[in-house]
């Protein structure tokens, strides 16, 4: 693996194998020094042209972890009106030495122009506009098997704004490499225009799916993309596919209820909800971290 | 068998000689055991840690026969070398199995307990890796093959058999006992 | 006036039909025509070697951005007209959407002034409204008095479905043509590509075929109630195609075109992110682009113009939803349509088709007979090459063929009687 710029990147063995070196990281993070030497003397920049500082303080504390160094980009609206581009910055900050590059932009397809820029360095995608975020969907499938042992044969349901979802991109390819079935849950208007090629089925009818349901990963309604164009309004799309609490109560006692935060309590998922045995969030960002320090090994120090 | 999965990529190990049988392999195990037991005046505060893969067996071994010899527990855990290994890079490295340590290591006698001792790298990162779990009041190391060919100042407190090899060959440890062989 | 010149051992091919003769030459106009008219050339004419070629009137492009003035880091009128007579253009009709734009009469003249010192025939579009804003009637009449015949918003369509209507009314008595960039703005918000299977996957926003085909129908159907020539730009897809083929079957005066880049990518060329295939309209499906062909061969699509979109390379190096689209295409144009099209057909496609569109016929596109203005191009159709950005002659290295090798490929360009191209070289 040269970089990971989409799940489809790893394939099923890719997948599995990230999987298992980041069970030896999660371990890590239980010991009383929760750091390892292993990419001592690497230099690992975090280039956010998006806020986003969870995923940002995930990368870097999973660097840290690893000893490498760490150098953090962030590009606020002003330095993008400087007219620097993203070329040059990448260029430029690829000068200083560092030995991989994790990119989040809010243009899709950025890190792989990225990839196409660099010279040595290895690039992560920490999430490129609706494209992809492939560690949130590595750590989604790590939390998920953690809790149920297996991912194949699991039923998954996928709900909300797909449309705009990176995670819900990544999650369709990992979940199927790993042998899930996965179901769209979305009204049409928060669907892409063609699922042409997707392994998924797809229903409006949360209430239906939700007793079957072995996961539900709720997606983030971006609310700036807001009501009015997609969803007539915020009650209106709680209504037909938050996760209530009623609905909660259609739940499997043994499913898991992911979110990729930030989490909008009583939009997507109600507040009561959110703190349910089934919601496993913040077990997510606990291995959110070892996945990443996995990905980081395998790229910077690992076997490929 | 960590020395083994190692180098072992797309070569066949081809035995010569069996240098010990099972027989032999469990009276020096048993050896080892009492020898762990007399040095440390007991098991009291003894861990015992098996490096992965290799060594998690033996170790297993010799707490079966300090159990039977004196009729207690000793704590055991596994650990695995590969975040700490100084060939990081050079050659694909990747984690084998769990680590597990069963307590804080603090004050405690612990014996490191591996398959074969060759070049002494894998037992620098065990050293490394052991200091992130507390700082244990002793490290011993325990081997069941020591073949030669230091490369760190590490020397072994209690040893199976010493056995000279050339470089090139191979010493595959396993329940049937020590052999001598090749890659091929 | 230049040196007289002749065209040896080729064959002519034009609307009229093909046959083998030589062509003399001289002040401008072509003054032989035959077997053996090089045996009567004077004896200080330029000779240039048309064996196992086709000597055809020179191509026509009804669609070419030349960026002067405002966008010379990307082409001048010198620059893109020096490729149109590399890809075996004489004409070319420079788009309006320049900065300023040509919405007056000022900015019309010195682009023709700048045309007039080029190496082809540079005809101008104007703007059909003021600033291509879409709010305000640009001076068409004014614009026409210079010459101008073709009027376009390019770049954006006229989205004032009331303002085009009066627009069509108010150019009907000029006898000029209004071209329209058919594309919906609310419904193409935002799309960087074409909106499907492809942009799902990618997580691209895309600009769906109705956002084109909408407008389409708009205009036919405005075009039905003004009687106005409508000329269709680059037609990108299926659905655009049928609407063309119900109002021709009608008898509206509408013509249509569609670009190389059109007839032979599809949408799946952006799967790398690539903004050097980010282009408006954006490149389709397959299926668009069998649609598309299937209407250039029964005559529904009239021609096959460039849309030669030049950007600096800076420009083309950003984010593929932020990079301007576009793509050039004087320089490859014919090579590409010769890669599926027959040579008549290419020729009509772009030569005299486009020339009566413009309405520079007969000086350009006309027949190859004595007297006839001598703009004409030497198609050598068994020429191989391959397409190096670098080596192309255009300021700008957009072109989405680089690496591409091609069968077929203009020769020697002769623009009002001058030799522009000869072997592929430029002249000046």
């Amino acid at each position: 693996m040269t970089h990971l710029l989409s799940v489809s990147d790893l394939g099923r063995d890719g997948i599995e194998e990230v999987l298992r070196v980041a069970e030896a990281f999660a371990e890590v993070g239980t010991r009383p020094i929760r750091k390892v030497p292993t990419l001592r003397g690497k230099a690992i920049a975090t280039l956010f042209f998006e806020d986003s500082t969870r995923t940002r303080l995930s990368f870097e504390t999973a660097a840290k972890r690893l000893s490498a160094d760490v150098l953090s980009f962030s590009v606020g609206a002003s330095s993008v009106k400087k007219g620097e581009s993203v070329r040059d910055t990448v260029e430029t900050i690829e000068a200083m030495g560092m030995d991989a590059l994790v990119v989040r932009h809010p243009s899709a397809g950025v890190p792989v122009q990225v990839s196409r820029w660099v010279r040595r360095c290895k690039v992560v995608n920490g999430g490129d506009g609706w494209h992809e975020h492939p560690t949130q969907a590595l750590l989604d499938c790590f939390t998920v098997r953690q809790v149920r042992g297996e991912i194949e044969g699991l039923r998954v349901l996928v709900v909300g704004d797909v449309l705009h979802s990176r995670v819900a991109r990544s999650q369709v390819l990992a979940y199927d490499a790993l042998g899930a079935s996965v179901t769209l849950v979305a009204p049409g208007s928060l669907l892409p225009a063609s699922l042409e090629g997707w392994p998924v089925e797809v229903t409006d009818d949360l209430d239906a799916a939700l007793p079957k349901a072995d996961v539900v990963s709720l997606l983030r309604l971006q609310a700036e993309r807001g009501a009015g164009m997609f969803v007539p309004t915020l009650r209106e799309y709680t209504a037909r596919f938050g996760l209530t609490a009623r609905r909660a109560r259609l739940l499997d006692p043994d499913a898991v209820v992911t979110h990729p935060g930030p989490m909008i309590r009583g939009v997507e998922i109600a507040s009561d909800v959110a703190d349910l045995p089934q919601a496993v969030v913040t077990r997510q960002v606990t291995n959110g971290v070892a996945v990443r320090m996995a990905v980081l090994f395998l790229l910077l120090g690992g076997a490929m | 068998m960590a020395e083994r999965k190692r180098s072992n990529r797309g070569r066949i190990f081809v035995p010569r000689t069996q240098v010990l049988s099972a027989a032999d392999l469990h009276r020096a195990l048993v050896r080892m055991a009492h020898e762990i037991a007399e040095r440390n005046g007991g098991l009291d505060g003894v861990v015992l840690v098996g490096l992965q893969t290799g060594g998690v067996p033996l170790a297993r071994g010799i707490a079966e026969a300090l159990r039977q010899a004196e009729g207690a527990d000793v704590l055991m855990g596994t650990l695995d070398v590969a975040f700490y290994r100084d060939d990081i890079g050079l050659r694909p490295v990747l984690p084998e199995a769990v680590t597990e340590i069963p307590c804080e290591l603090t004050g405690k006698a612990v014996v490191l307990v591996d398959d074969v001792l060759f070049t002494g790298r894998t037992v620098r990162a065990a050293l490394h890796a052991l200091s992130d779990f507390g700082r244990a009041r002793t490290v011993q190391l325990a081997v069941m093959v020591d073949r030669g060919h230091r490369e760190l100042p590490i020397r072994p407190d209690y040893v199976g058999k010493n056995l000279p090899t050339r470089r090139d060959e191979m010493v595959d440890v396993s329940e049937d006992g020590v052999t001598i062989g090749t890659l091929q | 006036m230049s040196r007289p010149l002749v065209l040896r051992g080729g064959e002519v091919l034009d609307a009229v039909g093909r046959r083998r003769a030589d062509v003399v030459v001289a002040d401008g106009v072509v003054r032989a025509v035959g077997p053996d008219a090089a045996r009567d050339a004077p004896s200080r004419a330029l000779v240039l070697d048309a064996g196992g070629c086709v000597v055809a009137p020179g191509l026509v492009d009804l669609h070419a951005h030349l960026r002067e003035p405002g966008g010379e880091e990307a082409e001048t009128v010198e620059t893109g007209a020096r490729s149109a007579a590399l890809g075996g253009y004489t004409a070319v009709v420079a788009m309006p959407n320049t900065e300023p734009p040509v919405d007056c009469a000022a900015v019309a003249t010195e682009v023709l002034a700048l045309g007039a010192r080029a190496p082809v025939e540079v005809a101008v579009a104007g703007a059909i409204t003021v600033g291509r804003e879409g709010e305000r009637l640009a001076p068409m009449g004014e614009l026409a008095a210079l010459g101008v015949r073709i009027f376009t918003d390019d770049g954006a369509g006229v989205q004032d479905g009331a303002l085009m209507r009066r627009a069509l009314d108010y150019a009907r008595g000029l006898g000029v043509t209004l071209a329209q960039h058919c594309e919906d703005a609310a419904l193409a918000a935002g799309g960087a590509m074409h909106e499907g299977a492809w942009s799902s996957r990618l997580g691209l926003p895309g600009a769906p075929a109705a956002a084109e085909e909408t407008m389409v129908g708009r205009d036919i159907a405005l075009a039905r109630l003004t009687g106005a020539r409508l000329h269709l730009l680059h037609l990108s897809t299926a659905g655009s195609v049928e609407l063309v083929r119900r109002a021709k079957a009608e008898g509206l005066c509408v013509t249509s075109e569609v670009t190389p880049h059109h007839l032979v990518l599809t949408d799946a060329a952006c799967a790398g992110y690539d903004p050097m295939f980010k282009v408006s309209p954006p490149l389709r499906s397959r299926e668009d682009v069998e649609r598309l062909r299937d209407g250039l061969c029964d005559g529904v699509v009239d021609a096959i113009a460039t849309d030669h979109a030049p950007h600096a390379p800076e420009a083309k190096d950003l984010p593929f939803d932020e990079a301007p689209p576009g793509m050039l295409g004087l320089e490859t144009a014919l090579s590409v349509a010769l890669s599926f099209l027959g040579l008549e057909l290419a020729l009509a496609c772009m030569s005299w088709r486009p020339a009566q569109i413009a309405g520079l016929a007969p000086r350009q596109g006309g027949p190859v007979v004595e007297g006839a203005a001598a703009n004409l191009c030497v198609i050598d159709p068994a020429a191989t090459w391959t397409v190096d950005p670098a080596r192309l002659s255009s300021r700008s290295r957009n072109t989405p063929f680089s690496g591409w090798t091609f069968t077929g490929r203009n020769r020697h360009t002769i623009a009002a009687g001058e030799a522009v191209v000869v072997d592929a070289e430029a002249q000046r």
